[in-house]
């Protein structure tokens, strides 16, 4: 292991809270209703397989996804499917689902379910790939990216580094160190295996190093494995963003509007590589996670293991949230987080954590005038000027937005967390982004 | 003084000589009826024919009388009849009267009738927040209330009502299309001011099933089918769990409006029959169109394009 | 439980709102505003006091009736212009001169441009260069600082010119440098402020002191004072070096005048000046080129204000020119 290291450009310090840090992952009680929508991931949603009344196990398919960027869904629990119906997603948006009632908790039988390490890896580079498919495995880190398309390296790109996400540099979130603890030598087998189906020689495993313990831990069960190095970390936001990761590990920049594969890299979850393990060695697919419930108001702040499906109000009950002093509910971390609109949605494959924010602590600062400060500038870790695309996005000057590459906001929020005059910058980023998207969207298909 | 006086004069007939050949050298010819046309145009240089300012349109009304003989699909929503009058005489066409065209609001969620079950905290513009999440209400379809179609509005006909939290249009609106676009849901349509000034349509653009519909708002239409059937025009239709009526099929009859279950039919400007007066009465200017055979007017060109998605305009 | 706050992210923000980074400039600024107490007495505080108030009332009167929007006083941006100017005059400035520069500074340069953040020149330093063009006399009459206790003053006279005017019209009349050194304050003299000047620039340690404040709250950065301060070393460092009898060596540039406000809390000024690290050194590197010509070859002894104003006349240039390094885009070579 070698000296601290992080990225080059901006970067914020947010004060780290990671309260529920000492928390052992606990397994959540088995729901009695699972909301599992078809859609978790980025891309198309998953066609349903089953209907109305039909019984379910656990782990087997339920949605099947048809196009080329999707992930197959699996039922989380065992009983009847419900209804199949447009359930309220966590924007408030009505989202198609199968809402299955539960019934005991009977698995698949091809689930191999013992505890025991499997650390020998049987399957071939392409089968690999393919389990992964099958088994319905998304990027755990928030993005839920299909895991085999990416694994899919396109003609002409040749891969050099597995690069592993263990930084978890939002503030409060806490599932990938207790993953990282907890659960070692599975992560060690689970990136041998992406290694294998990605087809490199060598693989870096970042760790922030306000996580020593798993620095150390993972640094031992890699210590066998010369090709895989464990990498600490200077504490730094957002140094879990992949281009960042790859600029603090390799030095590498990953060219603007490409993917990591230009610079010769891939990057994965922790989370990612512990279900793929699952996944290839147990034969089980992604139905469920580790969520961090945390915030001020929590009296308990836990790491659950969760089905997939759970509603959120089960896990604040069961963390001892005071709802009465809330004001402010997220999925996610609170940099790049979902505020939700209601607690009765359901737990899925992207939720990484539920925080909890006071009254107090729920309304943005008080809106003043831009100063021109310039700190925006200074904190953008890709160099671009939030304070000029927000106002070009503003004003709809869409062709100023996109040659000042507004495209590649990667939307972690440095920019608004830091601004004196509370000026609502990623929000008129992210419109910008959008409409931009769309134009040059347009653009190509004329 | 005398040489002061002389040569001050000299620089001043030089001066006026070279501007003289120099306006010649760099003379544009172009055709002096597209000056008359402009002249004629209220120089509002709004869009609202859909063309970059009054003096294009110009051009391309010229263009067309001479092109096709006529000046079909080309209109001036603020000039209205006068204007398209004058520009036909200009042009030595005929002018033809169509159907004048008003903004219109197809949400009635307001706070009563759609109470809020969040808080909203953000920029404050609807391409943003229509983006973010369904809504205060929990309608992913209606109002946000944050005013980017007031802001688009350049003839201040269009303001939100601080009671109800939903825009409301006045006598100003010219139909120019501008709020339409502004309007990241399609909420606002263009539909004829109706005999009267008066019109019947449903107030709610909700696609969701009745039940989750009528959840958020009290007034959401419910694709139950009541008023296809009441209509005796087939001027209704029901697509996606939501009635639409068809402003040029729509004869005023006013069937359908009692019998919809969750009054989400607003029939404006009519005589109180029972308790339903909304938005107060608007427009003054009639849209025209020119043409030499005298096909009856088509006014849907003008309707607003759909799914055009997120189109910001300024934001305060 | 009442409604959920649903907003787009980030959820959480950094401690320094708009009215901290202000009060923290005006916490930079007591030290120096107790040391021109202590040398200038009761005149200093007559001044100050009077700046201040004004701007303030301006700055409200204006809000309230004029533009009948909301009241942002409390933001602290005009309390810290009201002590910036007060800095920048001698404390035998006229009442009355003193409103009117306090107006100039926050009605025509700060609002009439649309208030906090609109403003393309420095609002103290316009309202300074107002008061020099319309009241030259008073604006160039100094008190000699007598020390409230301890310390002796460096004349028995009741007024005097600054260090810097001394130096220019004795190098006009054709003596040297060394002829008039002891006519000057000494180094010990300049730091601690026992010379002739405004408010503000006498102690270049009081001054420091406020600077390494703002530094630890990261209220500034480096960027700007160290680029001037560089570019005033060098340049003067050159011509020092070419002929000591006739320019004056670069710590002496450093400690008189208003250069060591200048560089730290005029130059500084977040609105007027570029918002990226590029842009900021070039702004500092230019306003320590152009301070040194005035210095040296202009009509005024002291070239710090003209110098920022004209740097911030080419922000906006400099903004558009200068572009942070994008990551991941390799100019083409």
């Amino acid at each position: 292991m070698c000296a601290l290291k992080t990225f080059r450009n901006g970067g914020v310090h947010p004060p780290e809270n990671k309260l529920s840090v000492t928390s052992a992952i606990e397994v959540f009680p088995v729901p009695r209703q699972a909301v599992i929508p078809v859609n978790q991931n980025l891309g198309a949603p998953a066609t349903p397989l089953v209907n109305k009344g039909e019984a379910v196990k656990v782990g087997q398919l339920i949605a099947k996804g048809e196009s080329f960027i999707s992930s197959n869904v699996h039922s989380s629990v065992s009983g009847k499917v419900l209804k199949i119906d447009e359930m309220i997603d966590q924007t408030g948006f009505r989202k198609k689902a199968i809402v299955i009632s539960v019934d005991g908790d009977e698995w698949d039988p091809s689930i191999d379910r013992s505890p025991m390490l499997k650390k020998e890896i049987t399957l071939s580079k392409e089968d690999i790939v393919k389990k992964i498919h099958e088994m319905g495995i998304v990027g755990l880190g928030g993005a839920t990216f299909p895991s085999h398309v990416k694994l899919m390296v396109p003609e002409g790109k040749k891969p050099e580094y597995l690069i592993i996400n263990g930084v978890e540099c939002e503030p409060y979130l806490t599932a990938d160190h207790r993953l990282m603890l907890e659960k070692t030598a599975e992560i060690i087998v689970g990136v041998r295996i992406l290694m294998k189906g990605l087809g490199v020689e060598k693989a870096i495993i970042g760790i922030e190093n306000n996580k020593p313990d798993a620095i150390r831990k993972m640094a031992e069960a890699a210590s066998e494995y010369p090709q895989i190095l464990v990498q600490g970390l200077k504490v730094k936001y957002p140094q879990g963003g992949e281009k960042q990761l790859i600029n603090a590990l390799l030095g590498r920049e990953v060219p603007s509007g490409k993917l990591p594969i230009e610079v010769g890299c891939l990057v994965n979850n922790v989370g990612t590589a512990f279900a793929v393990y699952e996944a290839v060695q147990k034969n089980k697919p992604l139905i469920e996670r580790i969520v961090t419930v945390t915030g001020k108001t929590i009296a308990r702040p836990s790491n659950y293991l969760v089905r997939i499906g759970t509603p959120v109000q089960e896990l604040l009950l069961s963390a001892q949230a005071d709802l009465d002093r809330t004001g402010k509910v997220v999925s996610g971390g609170p940099m790049m987080g979902k505020a939700l609109n209601s607690l009765e949605v359901p737990v899925v494959k992207g939720t990484s954590g539920v925080l909890l924010f006071a009254e107090e602590h729920s309304s943005r600062i008080q809106l003043r005038a831009c100063i021109r400060c310039g700190r925006c500038v200074g904190v953008c870790p890709m160099g671009l000027e939030p304070v000029l695309l927000a106002q070009y996005s503003a004003r709809s000057m869409w062709d100023n937005a996109e040659s000042n590459l507004i495209m590649d906001c990667m939307e972690c929020g440095s920019c608004h967390y830091t601004c004196p005059s509370g000026r609502p910058l990623l929000d008129y980023i992210r419109m910008g982004k959008n409409k931009v998207g769309q134009n040059i969207r347009n653009r190509g298909k004329k | 003084m005398i040489f002061a006086v002389v040569s001050l004069s000299a620089i001043g007939l030089i001066s006026a000589v070279v501007l003289y050949l120099i306006a010649q050298k760099f003379k544009v010819v172009e055709d002096p009826r597209i000056g008359t046309v402009e002249e004629s145009l209220p120089a509002a240089n709004c869009g609202g024919c859909g063309f970059a300012g009054c003096r294009n349109f110009a051009e391309a009304l010229v263009k067309k009388a001479d092109d096709e003989k006529s000046l079909e699909g080309l209109n001036c929503p603020v000039g209205g009849a006068e204007v398209m009058k004058k520009v036909a005489a200009v042009l030595e066409l005929e002018a033809v009267e169509t159907e004048p065209m008003i903004a219109v609001v197809r949400c009635q969620g307001s706070y009563n009738n759609a109470p809020s079950k969040v808080r909203y905290e953000g920029a404050a513009t609807c391409a943003f927040a229509h983006n973010l999440y369904a809504g205060t209400s929990g309608c992913a379809y209606g109002c946000l209330g944050l005013g980017d179609c007031v802001a688009a509005c350049i003839f201040d006909a269009i303001h939100m009502d601080p009671e109800t939290g939903l825009p409301v249009v006045n006598d100003k609106c010219t139909a120019c299309g501008a709020c339409v676009k502004a309007c990241p849901r399609n909420i606002i349509e263009l539909r004829f001011k109706g005999k009267k000034d008066r019109r019947i349509y449903v107030g709610c653009v909700n696609k969701e099933k009745g039940g989750p519909a009528r959840k958020n708002c009290t007034v959401a239409c419910i694709g139950c089918g009541k008023c296809v059937e009441a209509c005796a025009y087939e001027a209704i239709t029901l697509v996606d769990n939501l009635a639409y009526i068809d402003f040029v099929k729509c004869r005023l009859c006013r069937k359908c409006a009692p019998v919809c279950p969750t009054d989400a039919i607003l029939e404006i400007n009519f005589p109180l029959k029972k308790d339903k007066e909304a938005e107060p009465a608007g427009g003054k200017k009639a849209t025209v169109e020119t043409s030499t055979d005298s096909s009856p007017a088509d006014a849907d060109k003008k309707a607003p394009a759909e799914g055009d998605g997120l189109i910001i305009s300024e934001n305060k | 439980m009442s409604l959920l706050t649903v907003s787009g992210s980030p959820h959480i923000h950094s401690d320094q709102p708009v009215p901290k980074i202000m009060y923290g400039v005006v916490i930079a600024m007591i030290p120096a505003m107790l040391v021109s107490f202590y040398f200038f007495g009761l005149g200093a505080a007559k001044v100050m006091l009077t700046s201040i108030l004004a701007c303030l009332f301006f700055e409200w009167v204006i809000q309230k009736y004029l533009l009948r929007g909301p009241l942002t006083i409390n933001d602290g941006s005009a309390l810290v212009t009201g002590v910036l100017l007060a800095f920048n005059v001698p404390s035998s400035l006229p009442v009355w001169m003193t409103i009117t520069g306090a107006f100039v500074a926050i009605a025509v340069a700060k609002m009439s441009f649309g208030g906090l953040g609109q403003n393309p020149f420095n609002p103290a330093l316009v309202g300074r260069v107002f008061l020099l063009m319309s009241f030259p006399v008073q604006m160039t009459t100094w008190p000699i600082p007598k020390p409230l206790f301890g310390g002796t003053a460096v004349t028995d006279a009741i007024s005097g010119p600054t260090t810097l005017g001394i130096v220019k019209e004795g190098l006009d009349a054709g003596k040297t440098v060394s002829e008039l050194l002891p006519q000057l304050p000494t180094y010990a003299g300049e730091l601690l402020g026992n010379q002739g000047g405004s408010l503000g620039e006498v102690s270049a340690i009081a001054l420091l002191i406020g600077a390494a404040w703002m530094f630890w709250k990261k209220i500034i950065t480096w960027h700007i004072p160290v680029s001037y301060i560089l570019a005033v070393v060098i340049f003067s460092g050159i011509f020092w070096l070419i002929n000591p009898e006739q320019y004056l060596d670069p710590v002496f540039h450093l400690i008189t005048g208003g250069m060591m406000l200048g560089v730290f809390y005029m130059a500084t000024d977040m609105v007027s000046s570029p918002i990226n690290t590029k842009g900021m050194l070039i702004f500092g590197a230019g306003c320590g080129i152009l301070t040194m010509i005035i210095r040296l070859w202009g009509g005024y002894p002291e070239g710090v204000s003209f110098a920022i104003l004209i740097m911030n006349a080419f922000t906006p240039l400099i903004n558009r020119s200068f572009k942070p390094r994008r990551f991941g885009v390799v100019k083409p070579s």
